[in-house]
């Protein structure tokens, strides 16, 4: 059947109908509907596992086991999951195993934009890259049977606009290979060190082999057009070359982008009078081409930096662009903010006016960071809030140390924040770390999570305690309240700042977003109270807005949290209350 | 046929998602190849959002550049506005009046533009400004409004009315589709 089909949908069809059996992964915006379509199908276990390496160490378990496995992650996501990556490569698989890593050029939702075709080259693992939905789904199915070939992991890249753009699929059956018995194989499977010396070489033949299979595959393919100029591309900066050069110029297109061929490449840019390589980001392909002493363009007219579009191409290749009619006048521009009603702006109201330096961390809350409220110091990685904060607490002669607290979402704190929080409890000091608690990861689209109670599907689960987890690691002052209180949050601030022993603040308030949060009546503003003090804007909620001079509450975006009601010294914003 | 553009445009939150998933899929059925461009995490947060929708013979691009779209459907004034250079010369906009204060208005730092759809079609742009939140709320919800939009798109394309039909019954969950079938209806008659 042929359907319109997101590319990260059309990974998760391509790996069930290849017998995917057990996924595992962490949400990472863009490869979070991966899991999130493979969840739907029961007959494979799927679950969000804390973290990446988790994951990709339950994948592994799984093909060892016998059956086809996945872990989908973004970029970043395969920092944390490098460790059993490179070694994964070595023990090999039984199963087929699969790893979809997303990459995020332009940094839609990303920290950095780092290019994983690194990992792929560093690990010597075979690595897919699909250019729009209907080769994810090829590419996806094609991956099980690679990676049982070669006994290797295979690596599935897509970046932002791969994995968020629907085109056609023609999809077809399911079919499960029968379990591969597990046999017990120590000198395969046991990577100490007299083992994985003789791995190694194992290793470097398979990328031998690797190399050959990349010289022959049709994932690899010549489109001839004019000879004056063959381009090699991959992924969109295929399409996109494709959308303005049409068959004027010869593509060579690279499904496979690594190992990269020789031969292939040779024997191409020989038919061409000038190669140039047209990739996003890093210059991987430039720079193998390059050691094989042939000449090429690369990033000497590409950047290194931000996605590539049709316009850019067009522009390097001297292709005439359209030009569009801007307004004269300056547009406002609309930045993404923190939701009316979001639990998290009570707390950052309470940490800007105690003067707290905040070292944040990775979720919707990093919003916090905006105007007006700048509630963020600083912002790195998953978990780096509490591990940093620990050290800059202890770095002789800080004054700000007195003042600084970490702030860490209850997702992100499960991913990688407890352990910096042992660090803490076990190494000393005084430092604040505040869970901001919403019941849900938020910022990749509601994903359940070990604190949640409910698992990947929905159902009941295991609910991991918060607040004894942090006492079992030491911490002796836990305490919880609610960010819709700003006076109880102020004091717990305040109380947990000066105490002199390690704290945790749980900041605890559902997600206003969720669907089980049932909403107050919205809030209005008595005009003949209200002195337009604009007290209720320090905290940046979307609902309130000033116009001529005079404060309005949005009824249709307020969610009555009462937030804006405690900033108000003339009573002037009312509830359903009011006489 | 040369591949079409339209440009979905709004607020996150606002549906936009929805629309181009509905669109794509009338596309689809028409038996056009067809590339749909979302944008998912961050930017969703009340954010400025754009959808391409492209269709033709062949799409390789799922982007829509600088002064390529035919189309762009807006469901907010002020992101008319905004990604008006994306505009193809002689291309429609179908824009929602709704006004959604950004964060540098709500703040008082800089003030929302006045009669901006005025100034837009000044700039030589064809414009449909209608009250799609009003068609959507006669519709039964002010939710509907990505659809109100989309009925009134669907006045500038010839594709049949039940063609439109098949599409929303695809993508509309069956609870929503009696009330997104009227916000279609009301957004093209009003």
């Amino acid at each position: 059947m042929k359907e319109l089909m997101l590319g990260n949908n059309a990974v998760a069809r391509g790996l069930y109908e290849a017998g995917l059996s057990i996924a595992s992964s962490y949400p990472g915006t863009p490869s979070t509907e991966i899991t999130e379509v493979i969840a739907t199908y029961d007959e494979v276990y799927s679950e969000w596992a804390p973290n990446e390496k988790v994951a990709m160490e339950v994948a592994l378990g799984a093909s060892i086991a016998g059956r086809r496995s996945f872990c989908g992650m973004k970029h970043v996501g395969l920092n944390v999951a490098a460790d059993p990556l490179f070694t994964a490569s070595y023990t090999g698989v039984n199963a087929g195993m699969v790893i979809a890593v997303a990459d995020d050029p332009g940094m839609h939702s990303s920290q950095n934009e780092q290019d994983s075709r690194h990992y792929a080259i560093a690990a010597k693992l075979p690595m897919l890259e699909p250019s729009d939905s209907s080769e994810c789904y090829a590419m996806a199915k094609y991956a099980f049977e690679l990676s049982e070939e070669f006994d290797a992991p295979v690596l599935l890249r897509v970046c932002t606009r791969v994995a968020h753009s629907q085109s056609v699929v023609e999809t077809g059956e399911r079919e499960v290979p029968p379990i591969v018995p597990y046999e017990k194989n120590i000198a395969k499977y046991v990577m100490m060190p007299g083992n994985a010396k003789r791995r190694h070489p194992i290793v470097e033949e398979r990328t031998r082999k690797l190399v050959a299979l990349a010289e022959a595959s049709s994932l690899n393919r010549v489109e001839w057009g004019g000879t004056k100029v063959g381009i090699i591309a991959s992924g969109t900066a295929y399409q996109y070359v494709k959308e303005v050069c049409g068959d004027d110029v010869s593509v060579l297109k690279l499904g496979i982008v690594n190992p990269l061929p020789e031969k292939l490449i040779r024997g191409f840019a020989s038919k061409v009078e000038k190669l140039i390589v047209v990739e996003e980001l890093d210059p991987i392909i430039e720079t193998h081409v390059r050691a094989l002493g042939i000449a090429v363009t690369g990033k000497e007219l590409f950047p290194l930096d931000d996605e590539f579009t049709q316009r850019l191409i067009a522009r390097k290749l001297a292709y005439p662009v359209p030009d569009g009619k801007a307004i004269e006048e300056n547009v406002p521009a609309r930045p993404p903010v923190m939701c009316a009603g979001c639990p998290h702006r009570g707390m950052f109201y309470t940490l800007v006016k105690n003067g707290a330096t905040v070292l944040g961390d990775i979720g919707c809350y990093t919003l916090g960071a905006a105007a007006p409220l700048f509630a963020m110091d600083t912002t790195i990685c998953m978990g780096a809030s509490v591990s940093g904060l620990h050290g800059f607490n202890h770095a002789p002669g800080n004054e700000k140390a007195a003042k600084a607290v970490a702030v860490i979402g209850d997702s992100t704190f499960m991913h990688s924040g407890v352990t910096g929080l042992i660090n803490i409890a076990y190494n000393g000091g005084a430092s604040t770390v505040i869970i901001l608690d919403n019941s849900i990861t938020g910022m990749t689209g509601h994903q359940q999570n070990p604190t949640t109670g409910l698992n990947i599907k929905g159902d009941p689960a295991g609910k991991i305690d918060l607040e004894a987890l942090c006492r079992a690691v030491g911490i002796g002052r836990v305490r919880v309240v609610d960010p819709y209180d700003l006076a109880a949050s102020e004091l717990a601030v305040r109380e947990e700042l000066a105490a002199n022993e390690p704290s945790v603040i749980i900041s605890r308030r559902p997600c206003a977003l969720l669907k089980t949060v049932k909403h107050k009546k919205p809030l209005s503003i008595d005009a003949e109270k209200c002195v337009s003090c604009k007290a209720c804007m320090k905290i940046g909620c979307p609902a309130i807005s000033i116009d001529d001079g005079k404060i309005t509450i949005d009824a249709t975006l307020c969610v009555g949290c009462g937030v804006c009601t405690q900033l108000c010294k003339f009573g002037a914003v009312y509830g359903e209350d009011k006489a | 046929m040369k591949t079409k553009n339209v440009m979905i445009v709004g607020v996150g939150g606002q549906g936009s998602l929805l629309a181009s998933r509905l669109l794509g899929r009338l596309l689809i059925d028409e038996g056009f190849d067809v590339k749909v461009s979302e944008v998912h995490g961050m930017s969703q947060r009340g954010g400025s959002v754009v959808t391409y929708v492209r269709f033709g013979d062949k799409v390789y691009s799922p982007l829509i550049d600088e002064g390529e779209a035919g189309y762009i459907v807006s469901f907010e004034l002020l992101e008319a506005a905004r990604w008006l250079k994306y505009l193809a010369p002689g291309g429609k906009i179908v824009t929602n009046t709704q006004r959604i204060s950004p964060m540098p208005v709500i703040t008082g730092a800089m003030s929302y533009p006045a009669d901006l759809a005025a100034k837009l079609a000044a700039l030589g742009a064809d414009i449909d400004a209608f009250d799609a939140l009003s068609a959507a709320e006669a519709a039964g919800s002010a939710k509907a409004v990505n659809i109100a939009l989309m009925g009134r798109l669907s006045r500038y394309f010839e594709f049949p009315d039940d063609a439109w039909e098949r599409a929303l019954e695809a993508v509309v969950p069956a609870k929503f589709l009696e009330l997104n079938k009227r916000a279609f209806t009301v957004g093209k008659q009003t």
